[in-house]
């Protein structure tokens, strides 16, 4: 079989459609949970939802909506625990976590289901998905873009600041839960694609990627979306083109290639940032020395290779960590 | 804003006594006092970030409880709330103040855009709107932060502690911004340990000690041109625990 014949089969196409949603929809919601600095709460609703994976075995319902469920609940648990903050945070999102995960395990094994059935759902198994869970995956995506882009605003001013956006008039508690409602939600729906351990990963590394590059919030979730495509949909066809030779599952090729996208982003934002610091204008302070350079070896101007940073009235040269300014004949030490 | 025998505990401790308190409109007043005496209590109070065990509190002559004009209040808190962890620039933290005024599912008007630019420029940030604003100082940080509220074009300016830890030419851009304010209209509440540039444009100080309000009347090197700063009472009575931190974790106080 060739790689047209595969991307030609059904289950392939409709993967390849819940690939492009899912990574539109997580790194959406994630960089919400990343400007609150809950990069984890992915996984941790991850984790839960394996419980409810486990439950839907179990009962012999859907395993997609049981674990809807028990990973809303898990979201809306955090987020009180999270509220509350009387207990540290971090521990009571570390008990949801391990809670979650041996809850599924042991549910898991009461069913008489192996380990085997669970880790279709832990890593992603792409020819499970059935056309209900494409529409499912759309309507979700769909409900998420008009959430986050239609009330980036409101949403903005409660994760960046929230007692400002209580003064402000806003529900912050209602708007936090929408955020971690449709985290959980997202989290559920990607585990056919990226499953349930990797998918918080889809939600925070374009995230980080993006931000290497941007620096207003806005173009950092853009940015994000767009990574999030272009690793979940890329990530899919390597892993097609792969698995003629060895067994290659989408769910790691598609973190791996995000968390390649960031390493190949991280150096050049190292430089963007290094770059716009070098060229800040200096402040201008009144009184300043009058300090001349030792015989200076070359005329600085524009092609002399120093960086020319703006010092009030004039440029600064920045040259073997000293500042240079043009004065008469000589150059001064600013 | 009127606050009538308004008592405050946190996490069942009381922290406030007996608050009677009533700022009419177009005054400055400036809440004073050590640490821990409740002045950024009292202003999270005032704001219905802490709520009142005892009292009561109206906003523009109306009861808390059925105001709704937030619009009409602008905050600054403590500078800690200025950059998450995405990137942000100038104009977008201070775009976010407008969420008062703004309709859901709408996009910035000519009138948001107006109010964001007039904010800016009122605390003289309008060369760094494309900055992020991580790579601000300190004391811009706090402008930031003021713009954002000014951005709402508020009524009532409620700010916490905008002067601390901020450097000479920044607290004389921040009292050149506050003056602008107060020559409009505005009514002023803000917390502060030391007044520095701000002195010539208080119109009352009220001094806290230990939750309940000391001193209430002009500021005194204004009248007789003395140092200053107040003595109201000659006794320390500070039965306030001196450790910070049991109570930072239940809502912060300072």
């Amino acid at each position: 079989m060739t790689l047209w014949e595969l991307f030609g089969l059904p289950f392939m196409q409709r993967a390849l459609v819940a690939a492009l949603l899912t990574g539109l929809a997580a790194p959406a919601i994630g960089t919400f949970l990343v400007q609150r600095r809950l990069a984890l709460l992915g996984d941790g609703i991850g984790h839960v939802a394996v419980t409810g994976v486990a439950l839907g075995l179990l009962t012999g319902t859907s395993p997609t909506w049981t674990a809807v469920g028990v990973a809303v609940l898990g979201a809306v648990a955090m987020e009180v625990i999270r509220e509350r903050g009387h207990t540290n945070g971090d521990v009571a999102l570390a008990l949801l976590f391990y809670g979650g995960l041996a809850g599924g395990v042991l549910i898991t094994g009461i069913a008489g289901q192996g380990a085997a059935t669970l880790q279709a759902y832990l890593f992603g198994s792409l020819n499970s998905i059935s056309q209900a869970d494409v529409w499912f995956t759309l309507g979700l995506t769909v409900v998420v873009l008009v959430v986050t882009l239609g009330l980036l605003p409101q949403l903005f001013a409660v994760s960046s600041d929230p007692e400002f956006a209580r003064v402000a008039g806003l529900r912050v508690r209602a708007y936090n839960l929408l955020v971690a409602v449709l985290a959980a939600v997202t989290v559920t729906v990607a585990m056919r694609t990226v499953g349930l351990l990797l998918v918080s990963a889809l939600m925070v590394v374009p995230v980080a990627t993006s931000q290497q590059l941007a620096r207003s919030f806005r173009a950092t979730l853009l940015g994000a979306m767009l990574v999030g495509t272009l690793a979940a949909t890329g990530g899919l066809v390597i892993s097609a083109v792969l698995s003629f030779r060895a067994s290659v599952q989408p769910g790691p090729t598609i973190v791996l290639l995000a968390l390649a996208m960031f390493a190949s982003t991280w150096p050049i934002g190292v430089w963007l940032r290094r770059r716009q610091r070098l060229l800040t204008p200096f402040p201008e302070v009144t009184v300043v020395p009058h300090t001349t350079t030792a015989e200076h070896p070359h005329a600085h101007g524009p092609d002399c290779g120093h960086p020319a940073v703006p010092h009030g009235d004039h440029v600064d040269y920045v040259h073997g960590g000293h500042r240079h300014a043009m004065h008469g004949e000589h150059y001064d030490e600013h | 804003m009127a606050l009538a025998g308004g008592a405050v505990a946190i996490g069942g401790r009381p922290i406030l006594r007996g608050i009677d308190l009533t700022v009419p409109a177009g005054q400055f007043l400036a809440l004073l006092g050590p640490n821990g005496s409740g002045k950024s209590t009292l202003v999270r109070a005032v704001t219905g970030l802490l709520p009142l065990t005892a009292g009561r509190l109206a906003l523009f002559g109306t009861p808390y409880d059925d105001f709704a004009q937030w619009h009409r209040i602008g905050f600054v808190p403590q500078r800690s709330g200025a950059t998450g962890g995405v990137p942000a620039t100038v104009r977008e933290v201070v775009s976010s103040g407008r969420v008062t005024r703004r309709r859901l599912l709408r996009p910035l008007s000519a009138a948001d855009r107006r109010a964001v630019d007039e904010a800016l420029e009122v605390v003289g940030l309008t060369d760094r709107a494309r900055t992020g604003v991580s790579q601000l100082s300190g004391g811009q940080q706090q402008r930031v932060l003021i713009a954002r509220a000014l951005a709402g074009e508020p009524e009532l300016l409620v700010l916490d502690e905008p002067t601390a830890g901020v450097d000479l030419p920044n607290q004389q851009a921040l009292a050149a911004a506050l003056r602008v304010l107060k020559e409009r209209g505005a009514t002023i509440v803000l917390v502060a340990h030391e007044l520095g540039p701000l002195d010539p444009l208080i119109d009352r100080a009220v001094v806290m000690r230990d939750g309940r309000i000391a001193y209430d009347g002009p500021l005194r090197s204004h009248a007789d041109g003395a140092h200053g700063h107040h003595h109201p009472d000659g006794r320390r009575h500070d039965h306030v625990p001196h450790v910070g931190s049991p109570f930072d974790s239940l809502g912060g106080h300072s």
